[in-house]
């Protein structure tokens, strides 16, 4: 168990493309932390680079109070959970859990008693005997887990562990992840791009666009205050409506609706308005804010229903109750209190 | 796909029968002809059936060979085979998947350069660079002994493509796991890699120790010790008798024998042959 330091991290590939640009992170002892972004943001690069199988263009790496850049993977004392599990294909399940004990010249009487416990607290005790291929994706998947929690790292690093999995399992994995690694306290580092496995799972999320940290924070901070547009956007699902404002003195216009907003917070002509669909209420306070949709479809999702549609010709989606009336329009309301504005150039949030 | 076409599976079972007998037909011949005394084919027509001598042709072969013709006894002869054959399939396997390893998992200067010289020598058979190979071979002298006979033969690079090709199919994860469970290069060579590789090398064993168990003409020009002489040169010099006739019943015996071994090996290794050449295990 150990703190990891990102300090300044850069990675660029020859060529010159910049894959990870100047990221500090610390993160705490026994913390989870989750690393979201979409597809080439350099998550997993970052992760690699921390895990020691990509090189450290620049910045220090440090796990335990250790500058471990120029150490090879096992001297990092991490371990590795990743994506298609990378099991040993000609090594039963004992085999798979036990090589990594048996490179650091562990007796086998040791290593047996390590690699029953593992077994018995991932249940996967029937399987040792058996090679990968022999058992399905969920078991790959503890295995997997297994190979990791046996050599007792410093630190977990999972690579997008669930991706091969279908959505229930996935969706039961990732609860047993997140109870294993708080009864085991391992200081973990996770990189997905599912905004909902990352939501779920966090002490604290790190959300990562093109190389950069977009912002770090709770999962509820992040959901209730976005700092970007980007981020915005990317958490929550269905993803948050950003709408595009007129600035009057003293508020904002946007269709026939006049949404408050300070003077003082930003400066342009225009200005980005976020607002959640789920908070888009068909039945609001005095206060709140009326606009009148005009519905384009609708989305049962058996809970709740999506009303998707547009206010002055911007699309918005409105989450409301599966029993409220639908005809050619719907009335729906925002408090003001659950209004996010944005700068449209930057996309950093003012309010 | 459902057919019902009589014709078709008439037409193309007769051209299977067609193409079995074809292959089979001068084996069988070979055996007739070896189990015949040697005054049989004076007449100058082959026997199809089988006659008396059976025994007594490979008998002599084993035990004495053909003095007229220089040749050692047939035992003798399958030995050296069977040494070059293993030599050669064993060293070419051990060097290729070497070389593979290190072309796919290392970057180091003149990597390429390395690799299209390796590539270069798929083109050089030995035919070719047959006056060379022979300089060399003369000067170290290895004439009239197993490492020459079997070096230059080795020293080739069809296999290593074939490591290459496999390797690059193994996932690169595998290589990152096993570099955070601690294992250095070699290790993960030898405790990942090669396991890995077994389908492979097997196939590639059968094929080799054919090709080395059939070479020919090297031998035959390296070799001027009767106690080196391969199997399949001592046929040529049995067959190529001067002012006398060959004696065909013996010469067939030998040939006969010297199939044994390859088909044992085919025989022996073809499940894992089979699975090495179709399929990759991951």
């Amino acid at each position: 168990m150990a703190a990891i330091e990102l300090s300044d991290v850069r990675k660029t590939y020859p060529g010159g493309f910049e894959a990870v640009k100047g990221i500090s992170l610390p993160i705490r002892d026994g913390e989870f932390v989750v690393l979201v972004g979409p597809s080439g943001c350099g998550k997993s690069t970052l992760l690699r680079m921390i895990a020691g199988l990509e090189r450290i263009t620049s910045g220090t790496v440090k796990i335990a109070n250790r500058v471990v850049n120029n150490l090879e993977p096992m001297q990092r004392d991490i371990a590795m959970v990743f994506q298609n599990y990378a099991l040993y294909p000609h090594m039963t399940v004992f085999q798979n859990l036990a090589y990594g004990l048996k490179n650091r010249g562990m007796a086998k009487s040791e290593i047996d008693i390590r690699v029953d416990e593992v077994a018995r607290i991932l249940e996967i005790e029937p399987y040792l005997a058996r090679k990968p291929r022999a058992l399905s994706g969920g078991q790959r998947q503890r295995v997997a887990m297994g190979r990791a929690i046996v050599r007792e790292p410093a630190a977990f690093l999972f690579d997008e562990p669930l991706s091969n999995l279908d959505a229930k399992l996935r969706i039961q994995m990732r609860g047993e992840i997140k109870q294993l690694q708080k009864r085991l306290g391992t200081t973990s580092v996770y990189v997905t791009h599912d905004q909902l496995e990352a939501m779920t799972l966090a002490d604290r999320l790190v959300v990562l666009n093109t190389g950069e940290i977009e912002q770090i924070g709770t999962p509820l901070d992040i959901y209730r205050r976005p700092a970007t547009t980007f981020v915005a956007a990317f958490i929550g699902s269905p993803a948050m409506n950003l709408v595009k404002a007129h600035r009057r003195s003293g508020a904002a216009v946007f269709g026939d609706a006049s949404l408050p907003m300070a003077d003082d917070i930003a400066s342009g002509m225009e200005v980005t308005v976020g607002v959640r669909p789920e908070d888009l209420t068909v039945a609001g306070t005095k206060d709140a804010l009326r606009l009148t949709l005009k519905i384009a479809y609708v989305e049962e999702l058996g809970a709740t229903r999506l009303v998707h549609g547009t206010v002055d010709g911007q699309n918005l989606v409105a989450s409301v109750p599966v029993d409220c009336p639908l005809g050619e329009t719907l009335e729906v309301h925002a408090e003001p209190s659950a209004l996010h504005f944005f700068d449209p150039q930057t996309g950093r949030r003012l309010n | 796909m459902v057919e019902n076409r009589p014709w078709l599976n008439i037409f193309s079972h007769i051209v299977l029968i067609l193409g079995v007998l074809t292959v089979a037909f001068p084996v069988y011949l070979a055996f007739i002809a070896s189990t015949h005394g040697p005054d049989d084919f004076m007449s100058g027509v082959m026997p199809v059936l089988p006659g008396p001598h059976l025994i007594d042709n490979y008998w002599q072969m084993l035990s004495q060979g053909v003095s007229t013709s220089g040749a050692p006894p047939l035992w003798r002869m399958m030995f050296n085979s069977l040494v070059m054959a293993l030599m050669i399939a064993v060293g070419k396997i051990a060097i290729s998947i070497l070389s593979a390893f290190a072309m796919v998992y290392f970057r180091f200067p003149l990597r390429g350069v390395a690799f299209w010289l390796i590539f270069i020598t798929l083109m050089l058979p030995v035919e070719v660079r047959i006056m060379p190979t022979f300089k060399v071979v003369a000067d170290l002298h290895l004439l009239n002994s197993y490492a020459g006979l079997s070096i230059p033969l080795i020293a080739s690079a069809t296999a290593t493509f074939l490591f290459r090709q496999f390797f690059l199919t193994v996932p690169d994860e595998l290589t990152e796991a096993s570099r955070v469970d601690g294992a250095t290069p070699m290790m993960f060579f030898r405790d990942i890699l090669l396991p890995l590789s077994r389908t492979n090398i097997a196939a590639l064993f059968v094929i080799l120790f054919i090709y080395g168990w059939n070479q020919y003409l090297w031998p035959l020009l390296i070799t001027t010790d009767p106690q080196y002489y391969t199997v399949v040169m001592g046929i040529k010099r049995m067959a190529d008798v001067a002012d006398a006739i060959p004696q065909w019943n013996v010469v067939m015996a030998t040939v006969i024998l010297a199939m044994l071994p390859p088909v044992v090996v085919v025989v022996a290794m073809q499940r894992l042959f089979v699975k090495g050449l179709v399929e990759t295990e991951k």
